[in-house]
């Protein structure tokens, strides 16, 4: 749906001349929502900017459905912006608006007035459950409800993808949780292709299908959030799963130790026990706990198994699908 | 004669300052060309003394337009010229004072230029516009008693010539007092409609 490829971009100062996107790569699906993530200084608004074609790349292309943006010009650029909605960093509604009358606005750009306009601008305000504020001044709005307009007037246009650019950024958890939700609602029930740049995991974690890595303008990892989880060395999964610093003076008296990754509602539920049962060990749980990934319970558990067949039992975990990387364990003799 | 003087000066002062906002280097169309240009005309125009104004525009605008020189009528021309770079000025600070944020989150929308200028940029700082509209009127009031030497007439022209000429205190008091009075009243007037436009920060209880 959207393609960036290879996209450079430099900006040259006194101080000399930093690079913040050094050929960034990143393709998301249609009808996906995409996190990118990564720490401050990574090029994640740079990014963001060339996206929105605020700011134009030394080289790259930014493709949506196969067309490259980043060179057009004039009424076409204009056009091109359309099929881009944007929620942009920080506050940005027109204050002497209302919020209908924020959501309007590129409709108004696009030419479309009326009823249409006015039929348009319900139907937005009802999908980020803003209906009763409609003719309310964004000074009369919470923080939250003023994101969500926000959401709402990237959408009005109709656009293929939408991005946000932090779009949690100043908000509590709470709060948080309303613009997600509202970011969700888009892409299921508008279709719409989804693109979060955030500092935020917890974006990831409650809606991205997929993430990609930021570090230095470059992508260091890209992929399925739920396939990264698999994936011991992931930065994502680090930061995603369960922290597993507990436990560790229960690690020598167990036979074996491994650190298993579950995911999905089967894998979570019942592996472990029907393990213990199949195989005759005992399984203890030493560390590591559960979470969840949109709607996909993920767990990560340190398990120490007592029992002659617990290499076989960790055997079979691993062949009914879940990720088993098995931890040294302590000095054997300590152990005996 | 300062309301018409007024209407005039907005009518190109706005426009004006509108120009010199968007031509700026950081602007929606940078024209470094133009917004020199213009920067000089607002900065040269309210550096001329208005008096100096009054007698300068008389043979290259005044007469050439109104075919007279003097009166009231005659004196609205100088009046309303030399506001507009004043009120340009004025007009491009409060344009200045608009988020950029929400200017390109205008831009990201696809909008034309014209229709983030109208929408945007002079619907964001209209509260904004009405004072320096405001502030204007009240500084023409103080130039409009200078405008009594091409026979103007008005209250500075009283002031002046009964006052000061004929030594009589209390014409000058008097006239003082109801000068005053009016760029009170105006300033007034202005903030009020001001702050009813201004959508930001209003409670409803």
């Amino acid at each position: 749906m959207i393609t960036v490829d290879n996209l450079v971009k430099s900006f040259s100062s006194r101080a000399g001349s930093v690079r913040a996107l050094n050929g960034v790569s990143l393709e998301v699906q249609a009808g996906s929502v995409c996190g990118v993530v990564g720490p401050s200084g990574a090029g994640k608004s740079t990014l963001a900017r060339c996206i929105a074609l605020l700011e134009r790349p030394d080289s790259g292309a930014i493709r949506v459905d196969g067309t490259d943006l980043v060179s057009l010009d004039g009424s076409r650029l204009r056009a091109a912006r359309r099929q881009i909605g944007v929620v942009p960093q920080g506050d940005s509604l027109l204050r002497q608006r209302t919020a209908a009358g924020n959501i309007a606005l590129p409709l108004e750009s696009a030419g479309v007035d009326g009823p249409v306009r006015r039929k348009r601008v319900g139907e937005l305000l009802d999908l980020v459950g803003l209906t009763d504020k409609a003719a309310s001044y964004p000074d009369q709005l919470s923080g939250g409800q003023r994101q969500r307009v926000a959401v709402a007037r990237a959408l009005a246009a109709n656009p293929a993808v939408l991005l946000a650019d932090e779009p949690t950024s100043a908000l509590d958890p709470e709060t948080t949780g309303s613009v997600l939700t509202v970011l969700d609602r888009a892409r299921a029930e508008l279709g719409v292709t989804v693109l979060v740049v955030t500092h935020d995991m917890a974006v990831v974690r409650r809606i991205c299908d997929d993430v990609a890595v930021l570090e230095d303008g470059k992508v260091v990892e890209h992929g399925k959030v739920l396939d990264l989880v698999s994936d011991a060395d992931s930065r994502t999964a680090a930061t995603l799963l369960p922290g597993l610093d507990q436990g560790e003076g229960l690690i020598g008296t167990h036979d074996r130790v491994a650190d298993v990754v579950l995911v999905g509602f089967a894998a979570v539920g019942a592996l472990l026990p029907e393990a213990s049962n199949r195989f005759g060990v005992e399984l203890a749980v030493l560390g590591g706990g559960l979470t969840r990934l949109g709607e996909t319970p993920v767990a990560r558990f340190r398990v120490g198994i007592n029992g002659e067949r617990a290499d076989s039992a960790l055997e079979w975990i691993s062949e009914a699908g879940a990720v088993v990387r098995r931890t040294p364990k302590g000095p054997q003799g300590v152990a005996a | 004669m300062i309301s018409v003087a007024t209407v005039f000066a907005t009518l190109f002062g706005i426009p004006l300052g509108v120009l010199l906002h968007v031509s700026a280097p950081n602007g929606l169309r940078p024209l470094p060309v133009l917004h020199r240009i213009l920067g000089v005309v607002a900065d040269f125009g309210r550096s001329v003394p208005f008096i100096v104004l009054i007698v300068l525009l008389q043979q290259i605008v005044t007469r050439p337009l109104l075919s007279t020189s003097i009166g009231p009528t005659a004196a609205i021309v100088p009046l309303a010229i030399g506001a507009v770079p004043f009120l340009g000025r004025l007009v491009q600070s409060a344009l200045r004072e608009v988020d950029a944020t929400v200017v390109e989150a205008a831009v990201t929308t696809g909008a034309s230029r014209l229709r983030i200028v109208r929408s945007v940029l002079l619907g964001e700082s209209a509260p904004a516009l009405v004072s320096a509209v405001g502030v204007t009127a009240v500084t023409l009031v103080g130039f409009s008693a200078i405008a009594g030497v091409v026979g103007g007439g008005g209250l500075g022209d009283l002031a002046i010539r009964y006052g000061y000429q004929r030594y009589d205190d209390r014409i000058m008091w008097t006239t003082v007092i109801v000068i005053g009075l009016l760029a009170m009243l105006l300033q007034f007037l202005f903030d009020r409609v001001a702050r009813l436009i201004d959508r930001r920060r209003h409670v409803t209880a």
